[in-house]
């Protein structure tokens, strides 16, 4: 077992076999995006209180569960990177801050053009939920900041690395903010006590909302983890060959 | 120790005291973390008296009052043990309807009514069709029923 793992952490060997996944993780991604907004939009009953308005739970629940994964991805990578000092997963860290940014982004976006109509705001300061979930926009940049101001790149894996895992903390405190503290937001509706609260025909679209998400999600952390890879093994031979055309190796 | 252990050890330890830190931080501060005051911790005095806050409760049924042709109302909330009466002029969002959870953003007055300048509703984490959340109104209702005709009858 600890081969495959010594093999997937070597760049060339990841580089590849990235390549090999990424074209099915978009494929997956797409069907199950297409079948959850058509069945979500069109075909799952309006809700008792929110009438359609509720629909657009359909991209902001993805949105912000991923905003939430990929900083897990990027701190635990980061501490991977930390302790055995693998190269790769330093890449990896690097290449899912800008993607939790954007999902951070949309689901802090969504959540305030769903809040207007219904809560009667565009915005809350105070409330814990919006709070903690804008505090983790402000990591991931000061995460970028900090990488993007650092030449050396093993300082700046280190350095950042530190960041990440800091502000760790900050994602136990998004998800039980609702329930720690009084919020304008809701509490959770499917990760609760006594299973998801939403009727299924309106949950199953939901879910391949969610796993749509993600695959989609995987595929553009694996291409830019592999383009973050070639960057950083550039002056490698492995790297030179890929690169150069044949006969060219000088 | 090995250095490989050695940073596990240092990662591990940074984690758990920043964790601690910051639970020790939210606990102290957990009054101001609230987003809104219950009616009932305004019953009991625990509210901020030269300020403006936030107060959260269930509108109640047949409560609101409004004259016609006019942009006041009042109405009141409350959280079942405690009654807090709301006054408000201006536009009320979607969701505000007797039996809904709001929020109210105001002062209170002397006279014990919450004077608000701004009304936000909430709703719960609950999603259904509405022929659903009617059979379950409805379910409910019935047995209230036979509850009342039990106890009638006893």
């Amino acid at each position: 077992m600890w081969t495959f793992f010594h093999k997937l952490a070597s760049p060339p060997h990841f580089y590849d076999l990235a390549a090999k996944f990424i074209p099915w993780f978009g494929v997956i991604g797409a069907a199950c995006v297409a079948y959850g907004a058509i069945a979500g939009l069109f075909y799952a009953p309006a809700d008792y209180q929110q009438g359609d308005a509720f629909r657009i739970i359909y991209v902001h629940v993805p949105s912000a569960y991923l905003s939430m994964m990929a900083y897990m991805i990027m701190a635990v990578s980061a501490a991977i990177g930390l302790i055995w000092r693998i190269k790769l997963s330093h890449a990896v860290a690097a290449a899912a801050a800008p993607l939790g940014a954007w999902f951070t982004f949309l689901a802090l976006m969504t959540g305030s053009i769903w809040g207007r109509p219904m809560w009667g705001t565009w915005w809350e300061w105070g409330d814990p939920r919006l709070t903690s979930e804008l505090l983790m926009l402000f990591l991931y940049f000061g995460y970028m900041a900090l990488r993007a101001a650092i030449d050396d790149t093993t300082k700046a894996d280190k350095a950042s690395a530190v960041l990440a895992l800091v502000g760790a903390v900050n994602i136990p405190i998004i998800h039980f903010s609702v329930e720690w503290w009084s919020s304008l937001h809701q509490g959770a509706t499917l990760v609760r006590e006594g299973g998801p609260a939403i009727e299924t025909g309106m949950l199953y679209p939901l879910l391949a909302m969610i796993f749509g998400f993600t695959f989609i999600f995987g595929a553009l952390l694996l291409g830019r983890v592999r383009t973050e890879v070639l960057f950083r093994e550039r002056r490698a031979n492995w790297v030179r060959k890929l690169v150069l055309p044949e006969g060219d190796h000088a | 120790m090995k250095p490989r252990r050695q940073r596990m050890l240092a990662v591990g330890l940074t984690v758990a005291g920043i964790a601690l830190a910051t639970a020790l931080t939210l606990q102290a501060f957990k009054e101001n973390m609230m987003f809104f005051v219950e009616i009932s911790e305004i019953e009991k005095g625990n509210y901020p008296e030269d300020r403006n806050f936030r107060v959260g409760g269930l509108v109640v049924e047949g409560s609101v009052r409004r004259e016609i042709g006019e942009l006041e109302l009042s109405f009141d909330l409350t959280d079942y043990e405690n009654q807090l009466t709301v006054n408000y002029s201006g536009v009320l969002p979607d969701l505000f309807r007797e039996g809904q959870g709001i929020i109210a953003h105001g002062r209170l007055g002397d006279n014990g009514i919450f004077m608000a300048d701004e009304v936000l509703a909430k709703h719960d984490e609950n999603y259904m069709p509405p022929e659903v959340a009617e059979s379950l109104a409805g379910h409910a209702a019935a047995q209230e029923a036979v509850l009342n005709s039990e106890q009638q009858g006893q």
